[in-house]
């Protein structure tokens, strides 16, 4: 009884009981359920009915993956092998690997290089995702387009540093101009870099063996590396490309408005499919007899512009929803134009703007598989030609299309899972 | 607390010179032969109806309307439409707005150094000391690092006249700083609006706060439908009224 004071006082707590817990029904699991799936005979009829659906599936597709044959050379051996038992044939994916991801021109022994990219532009892309990591990795994010180019396509790597050199040397004209007025800073700049453009092409052209790598021409390209150049060449360009529409459409010069509009909207009436037809065909008669305008570079032209119309008018949403405040406190505190557009508007346009770029940046990347249908085979394009009609693998739809909605989706669902955590982030107005 | 204003330096030096300014919103003409000298030093307070134009006539200073005839000199230079102008003399103008128009993607700290930074071209580390300076002065200098929406409405608004301090204006000017809080902060702002004018800063302050006209004017203009319909001293304004239109406003505002 030392916890008492039983001489005194009948009975006094002084030490608390610890607390009980409360009833199972109240309580974790059994609550939750009670409270989420069993609310109301509707609920419940709902949950009851989901639940059979989804064990459905599962019953069927469980056997499905869990007899998968991973590892023979044709759909008659896999066959063979299940004895009509169900079963994947998943092998078409491991015997068809490389041309899934790099096409079937690519050549093999050169795959390293589109892999070896890709490493590199995951390295690159995160300072621009994630900002606390070190400013300096902004340098590699600079330099990867020209280190890409250089790997996946090959040659020599004087073309690429050439081009790179002339955006350099264009900066600094820039730079060294731009005091004087904004537009001779950009003509100094544009005259700077053709003429680095001209004259290394001249010594490139001459030098064509100076760490050249084997030349792989853009017909080559393939698979999912085909979807995923064109998906981050074309988002890395309709990006600016949409701010500059989006700010144009605002401007007070009548004829870049109107440019800028007419651009827009004429885009956005024509379907992605069409523009790549165009791409295809009709825009080698406009290109002067003897050009070869590289397929892939006209197929960017189009989704570039198909996307970039579309973010603009994301953009020009974000741009709307900006109290004139915003505007009238950055010009009273002597902003100019470029200054309050680039410090005060864009920040918090494009912070509004994230889901509907997000979204636009995803349908993109979907709308890659589009170029299958004017012959060029990427993931899609591979699996509906060379796969599909190859006498080993005719008839593997499921396994193969399973495939190609399982990459896409990983990509997709990644990105927008960024766009979430990104608009966490810069939620400042919680107070 | 009259004679406290009073005494302060009022210089010979004109910093504002309004002459026969018009404005119209398309066919609407909504300001009307405006004449105005506002001398260094002065702190003039803009009172009137709704509608009848304070707003406009401040946002003329510093070339955030347009006005179609006249002309209006700050501190020497013509406002044109010439843009190094204008950028020229917002940079030498603060503006306090109603809605304290912070910038909210910014920390507070950033809000005050942005300008000094780009217009000023201040190197980050002395303009992040001014700035400090300034928040010490508004007192608020612990939230530097918070986001305006993380602050309550009076200390945004203090945050804002700092952001304006921080370009070292010569004149400030003040559009209802205070009709958009409650009252219990109306007198931290107003407060920090006081001192300011001790210092001698030309104030130019759209207000219904009649107590502080009283305690810091020099001068109290009275529009109306776009024209200035009377100007005075603040004791004989709010004593000695001599419009009829004057009267029946001060009856308004004060009569309840
Ligand atoms: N952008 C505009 N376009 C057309 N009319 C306008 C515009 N801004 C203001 N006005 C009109 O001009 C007149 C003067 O407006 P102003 O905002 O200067 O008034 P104010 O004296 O500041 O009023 P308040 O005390 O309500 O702020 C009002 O009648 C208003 O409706
Ligand atoms: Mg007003």
């Amino acid at each position: 009884m030392s916890d008492t004071h039983a001489q005194t006082v009948a009975y006094v707590r002084e030490t608390m009981l610890p607390e009980l817990e409360p009833p199972a029904t109240e309580r974790g699991v059994i609550k939750w359920m009670r409270e989420n799936l069993f609310a109301g005979w509707f609920n419940s009829i709902l949950t009851i009915f989901a639940a059979y659906v989804i064990y459905k599936i599962v019953v069927g597709a469980l056997p499905w993956f869990a007899n998968g044959i991973w590892t023979t050379d044709s759909l008659a051996e896999c066959r063979e092998i299940l004895q009509g038992a169900t079963g994947g044939c998943f092998s078409v994916l491991t015997e068809r690997w490389n041309q899934l991801l790099f096409g079937f021109k690519y050549p093999d022994d050169q795959y390293w290089r589109p892999t070896l990219a890709f490493v590199v532009m995951l390295v690159s892309i995160a300072p621009v995702l994630f900002s606390h990591l070190p400013r300096k990795m902004l340098i590699l994010t600079g330099l990867f387009p020209f280190v890409a180019f250089w790997l996946i396509w090959g040659g020599t790597i004087l073309a690429p540093l050439v081009a790179l050199l002339g955006f350099v040397a264009a900066y600094i004209a820039f730079k060294k101009v731009e005091h004087q007025s904004f537009a001779m800073g950009l003509l100094a700049g544009l005259i700077t870099a053709i003429v680095v453009w001209f004259v290394g092409g001249f010594v490139s052209g001459a030098a064509s063996n100076v760490l050249a790598l084997e030349p792989v021409a853009s017909r080559d390209m393939g698979g999912f590396m085909l979807n995923m150049i064109l998906g981050t060449v074309c988002v890395s360009l309709s990006l600016p490309i949409g701010i500059c529409l989006a700010l144009g459409r605002q401007s007070d010069m009548p004829i870049i408005k109107w440019i800028c509009v007419v651009f827009i909207e004429f885009i956005r009436g024509v379907p992605l499919i069409t523009l790549l037809f165009v791409a295809n065909v009709v825009l080698a008669y406009f290109l002067p007899p003897g050009t070869n305008f590289d397929l892939i570079v006209r197929v960017i032209i189009m989704i570039t512009a198909f996307s970039s119309a579309y973010i603009a008018e994301v953009i020009r949403g974000g741009l709307a929803a900006l109290p004139r405040g915003q505007y009238e406190a950055a010009d009273s505190l002597g902003l100019d134009y470029a200054q309050a557009t680039r410090l005060i508007i864009m920040p918090q346009a494009l912070k509004i703007s994230i889901p509907g770029i997000v979204n636009v940046a995803v349908g993109l990347f979907k709308d890659t598989t589009l170029v299958s249908v004017i012959s060029m085979f990427d993931l899609v394009g591979m699996i509906r030609g060379p796969i599909l009609a190859s006498t080993e693998w005719n008839g593997v739809y499921w396994e193969l299309w399973g495939f190609a909605v399982f990459v896409f989706f990983i990509v997709c669902y990644g990105i927008s899972q960024y766009s979430q955590w990104l608009e966490r982030q810069l939620q400042t107005d919680h107070r | 607390m009259a004679e406290a204003a009073q005494n302060l330096h009022i210089s010979d030096e004109v910093a504002i010179q309004i002459d026969n300014m018009n404005k119209w919103y398309g066919t609407f003409h909504v300001l009307r032969d405006i004449n105005l000298t506002v001398h260094r030093g002065e702190r003039i307070v803009i009172a009137g109806p709704s509608g009848s134009g304070k707003s406009t006539l401040i946002r003329c200073i510093n070339a955030l309307e347009e006005h179609q005839k006249g002309s209006i000199t700050v501190d020497g230079t013509l406002l044109s439409s010439d843009l190094k102008n204008i950028d020229k003399i917002r940079s030498e103008v603060g503006m306090v707005f109603q809605h304290f128009n912070l910038f909210p993607h910014l920390t507070i700290l950033e809000n005050c150094t942005l300008a000094p930074i780009w217009v000023r071209k201040t190197p980050k580390k002395e303009a992040e000391e001014i700035a400090m300076h300034f928040l010490e002065k508004v007192k608020i200098p612990e939230q530097a690092d918070k986001y305006p929406g993380q602050l309550s409405g009076g200390q945004q608004q203090r945050v804002a006249i700092a952001r304006s301090l921080c370009m070292r204006p010569r004149i400030m000017l003040f559009d209802e700083p205070t009709s958009a809080l409650d009252p219990e902060m109306i007198k931290e702002v107003l407060d920090t609006m006081v001192s300011l004018a001790e210092e001698g800063m030309t104030m130019l302050c759209v207000t219904h706060e009649m107590g502080f006209a009283r305690q810091v004017a020099n001068r109290v203009i009275f529009m109306d439908a776009g024209q200035i319909v009377e100007q005075n001293e603040p004791e004989e304004f709010f004593n000695n009224p001599q419009n009829e239109r004057t009267k029946l406003f001060l009856s308004q505002i004060l009569g309840h």
